[in-house]
C-alpha cells in the first residue's frame, strides 16, 4: 500500500512541466518526468521500504510521510500556482463530428492508457519476468525458493509503478493541470480502482478503472448533486458483497 | 502536516524607539501584527500573494505604523479550519499580537470568527467573502477590507442584461457557499432586470474533468456564467474551449474566475471572458499604478486580488492607528477606529467601511484581453460606491435568507 503514489503523479507532472518549458518538447517531458520519478521510486524502495517487507502498517506510515515531504518540496520548488503543460499543437485541436466536439488530447489520453494496458498485460502474461512477478505476488517465499531474485524484482516493479504514475502525471498535466493538492486528489481514484478490482489482480485493475471511470462520469452527468457519492457508493457496495474486490484472491 | 511556520521579525530602527518626542505610544515597543494565511496545501500560492503584499507594505513604510515599529508574525493555517483556529489562538494568546489580519479561506474565517469575537479582538478580513460575516452573523470585531461574494455580482447581473443584452443565461459553479453566493447575487439582479437563469449546475471543488458538465450545459442560451478560481478556473476555461464552446457561447463569470492569481498561468482560451470584481491589476488609479509597479518590481509578478486585499488591510490599519495615536492596547478604541476607516485612494479606488463592517467600493466589469503579449483584466465599466446590499435596503435585504443553492429559487430552470 503506497500512499506516495499520488505524489509520483504530481512530481511527474512538475518535472514534465519544467522540461516542456525548457525544451519545448512534449515527448522529452513525458520521458524525463517518468524516468526522474522512477529513480525516486527506486531509491525509496531500496533504502526505506525494503526494510519493511510484509509490514503493511509501517509501510503505510512511511509512504504517507514521503507523500507529505514530496508535497512540501514541490511547493518549495515550483510554487503554488496552477499550471497547464503545453501540449503539441496537433493534439490541442478539436474537431466537430456531428453534434459532438472531439478534443484530440482526450483521444490521446485514451490511446496512451490503452497502450500502457496492452503492454503491461503482454509483459505480465507473456514474458519470463512477468511470470516471476506473478509467482512472487502469489507466494514470495516459494518464488525465492525456486531461484527468483525477489528483492531485485520488487525494486523493479516498484520503479515501474512509479514510472507509470509519473507518466500519467505528465499526460494528465496537459488536461487537468499540475497544482498543489493534485497528489491527494488522484490518490483516492487509484485506491478505489484497486479495491474494486481486487489487490494483486491485473484484470481487476482493468475492470476496476473502467467501472470507476464510467460510473464517475455518468454519475456526474446524470446526478450532478451526487458527484462524490457516485464514486464511493459502488465501492462500498462491491466491498459489502465481495470483500476481496471483483477479482481479488485474498 | 505543516511546514515550519515562518516567523518573520522585521527589524525596527533602534533610534525610533528612543525619541521621547514620538509620544508615549512609541515607548511601549512594537506593534505585533499577526497574519494568518495558508502557506501549505492547495491555497499556498494565494497565501503567498498575501504575505508578499504585507511585506511590501511594511517595507514601504520603513516598518513603522502609527509611529511605532511593527513586528510581523505569520502563521500557516493550511486552509484547514481546525488548524486556523489553533493558530489564531496561538497568535492572540501566545504571540501577544495586537491585531489579526487574515485568513484566506472562508471555512477558516467562520472557524475563527466566534473566537475573535469572544476575545473582542481587532480582526481584519482581507479576502474571506462569506456574506453572513458582515450580515446576519456579523461581529463587532471583524472588519472586512475585501468584499462580500455577491457584492460585484449585483451590479454585474444588471450590466449583463442592460449592456450585454443577454436574456437567457446558464450557470455553472462551485458547489459550496462561495459559488452559490456569487451566482445568487448575479441571478437576483439579472432576473430583477428581466433576464432568465435557465440552468444552474454545481461541480465540486477540484473537479478534474468538466466534460460531463459541459455536455449538459444548455446551448440555447445567450451566455454561460461560471464561478471558479485557481486550478479549477484554469481547467474549466481550457476545457470549455476544447469542447468547442469558446466563440460560440460567450463566457462570463465571477471575478475570481479570471483574477490575476490564475490569469498568470492561463492561455489564450481566457481571452474575451467578462467578469466583475472590486479589483483588477490594471485599474487606472494613481495608487494602483504605484502599488502594481512596486509589486511587479519586487516579486516579478502582477498582484492578484489576494495581494491587493491584504495591502488594503494594511492601509486601513495604518489609518486607524494614526487616528488612535498608535495606541493598540485599547482594543475597543482600535476597533471603533477601524470601523470608521475611509480611504480616499486605495489601489482599487475609494473605500468606506459601512456600519456592518464591509467596504463600500467600486465594482469593475473587466474583460480579459491580451495587451503586449500579456493577459490582463481590462476594465470596461465601473460601478462606483457599491455597497454589499447593492440598491436594496439593508433591513429588507437581511430579512431574506442568506444566498444559497436554493435562494433565490431558480424559477426558470427546467428539468
Amino acid at each position: 500500500m503506497n500512499l506516495a503514489h499520488g505524489s509520483y503523479f504530481l512530481l511527474g507532472g512538475y518535472v514534465g512541466l519544467t522540461t516542456a518549458a525548457r525544451t519545448k518538447s512534449f515527448a522529452l517531458a513525458l520521458l524525463s518526468g517518468s524516468l526522474a520519478v522512477a529513480l525516486i521510486g527506486l531509491g525509496m524502495e531500496r533504502f526505506f521500504l525494503r526494510r519493511l517487507t510484509r509490514q503493511s502498517l509501517p509501510q503505510v506510515l512511511l509512504t504517507m510521510g514521503f507523500a507529505l515531504v514530496f508535497q512540501d518540496l514541490a511547493l518549495l520548488v515550483w510554487g503554488g500556482d496552477p499550471y497547464n503543460i503545453a501540449v503539441p499543437a496537433f493534439l490541442a485541436q478539436s474537431v466537430q463530428a456531428g453534434p459532438v466536439f472531439v478534443n484530440f488530447y482526450r483521444l490521446f489520453i485514451i490511446g496512451v492508457a490503452f497502450a500502457v494496458g496492452v503492454v503491461l498485460w503482454l509483459f505480465l502474461e507473456r514474458t519470463r519476468a512477468g511470470a516471476s512477478i506473478r509467482a512472487t505476488v502469489d507466494d514470495a517465499e516459494m518464488a525465492q525458493g525456486v531461484g527468483i531474485n525477489v528483492p531485485l524484482l520488487s525494486a523493479g516493479v516498484f520503479a515501474l509503478g512509479a514510472f507509470l504514475a509519473a507518466l500519467g502525471g505528465v499526460v494528465g498535466a496537459g488536461f487537468i493541470g499540475v497544482y498543489p493538492g493534485l497528489d491527494f486528489e488522484v490518490l483516492p481514484y487509484a485506491f478505489v480502482v484497486v479495491i474494486i478490482g481486487g489487490l494483486g489482480s491485473f484484470h481487476g485493475v482493468v475492470v476496476g478503472s473502467l467501472v470507476v471511470g464510467l460510473l464517475d462520469n455518468f454519475g456526474k452527468a446524470l446526478f450532478p448533486e451526487l458527484s462524490y457519492f457516485t464514486l464511493f457508493a459502488p465501492m462500498a457496495l462491491i466491498l459489502a458483497l465481495k470483500p476481496t474486490g471483483l477479482f481479488g484472491k485474498r | 502536516m505543516r511546514s515550519a511556520c515562518a516567523v518573520a521579525v522585521l527589524f525596527a530602527s533602534i533610534l525610533g524607539t528612543g525619541f521621547a518626542a514620538r509620544g508615549e505610544a512609541s515607548a511601549k515597543g512594537p506593534i505585533n501584527v499577526g497574519l494568518l494565511v495558508p502557506e501549505t496545501g492547495p491555497l499556498a500560492a494565494n497565501g503567498k500573494d498575501m504575505i508578499n503584499a504585507m511585506k511590501l507594505f511594511l517595507e514601504q513604510r520603513q516598518n513603522k505604523l502609527g509611529g511605532r515599529p511593527v513586528t510581523l508574525v505569520i502563521e500557516d493555517d493550511a486552509g484547514v479550519p481546525a488548524t486556523g483556529l489553533t493558530k489564531a489562538r496561538s497568535l492572540i494568546d501566545g504571540n501577544r499580537i495586537h491585531v489579526l489580519v487574515g485568513p484566506l479561506s472562508a471555512a477558516v474565517g467562520y472557524a475563527i470568527a466566534p473566537y475573535v469575537t469572544e476575545k473582542k479582538f481587532p480582526t481584519l478580513f482581507p479576502i474571506v467573502s462569506s456574506e453572513d460575516l458582515t450580515q446576519r452573523k456579523r461581529s463587532e470585531y471583524i472588519i472586512r477590507t475585501g468584499w462580500t461574494s455577491a457584492q460585484p455580482s449585483h451590479p454585474f447581473g444588471k450590466y449583463a442584461y442592460d449592456t450585454l443584452h443577454y436574456k437567457k443565461i446558464a450557470m455553472i459553479g462551485y458547489d459550496f457557499s462561495f459559488g452559490w453566493e456569487v451566482a445568487a447575487g448575479f441571478q437576483r439582479t439579472f432576473e430583477d432586470a428581466g433576464g432568465q437563469i435557465v440552468q444552474k449546475l454545481w461541480s465540486p471543488l477540484g473537479t478534474a474533468d468538466y466534460g460531463p458538465y459541459l455536455a449538459q450545459l444548455k446551448r440555447d442560451v445567450d451566455a454561460v456564467y461560471a464561478i471558479f478560481s485557481g486550478a479549477d478556473a484554469l481547467r474549466f476555461a481550457k476545457q470549455y474551449a476544447d469542447a468547442g464552446l469558446k466563440g460560440k457561447l460567450p463566457l462570463i463569470g465571477g471575478g475570481t474566475f479570471t483574477d490575476e492569481h490564475v490569469l498568470r498561468t492561463m492561455g489564450d482560451e481566457s481571452v474575451g471572458i467578462v467578469t466583475a470584481l472590486h479589483y483588477s491589476a490594471v485599474v487606472d488609479t494613481p495608487a494602483n499604478k504605484k502599488f502594481a509597479e512596486a509589486y511587479q518590481a519586487k516579486y516579478s509578478q502582477v498582484p492578484s486580488y489576494y495581494s491587493e486585499g491584504t495591502y488594503v488591510s494594511c492601509l486601513a490599519l495604518e489609518k486607524a492607528l494614526e487616528s488612535v495615536g498608535g495606541d493598540v492596547d485599547d482594543r475597543e478604541k482600535l476597533v471603533a477606529a477601524l470601523r470608521k476607516v475611509d480611504l480616499g485612494s486605495a489601489p482599487r479606488g475609494p473605500i468606506k467601511i459601512d456600519s456592518y463592517g464591509n467596504p463600500v467600493e467600486n465594482v469593475y466589469v473587466r474583460k480579459v484581453e491580451k495587451v503586449n503579449g500579456k493577459l490582463q483584466n481590462t476594465v470596461v465599466h465601473t460601478f462606483p460606491s457599491v455597497s454589499q446590499f447593492w440598491t436594496y435596503k439593508p433591513e429588507e435585504f437581511l430579512k431574506n435568507p442568506v444566498y444559497s443553492r436554493d435562494f433565490p429559487p431558480c424559477t426558470h430552470c427546467q428539468k
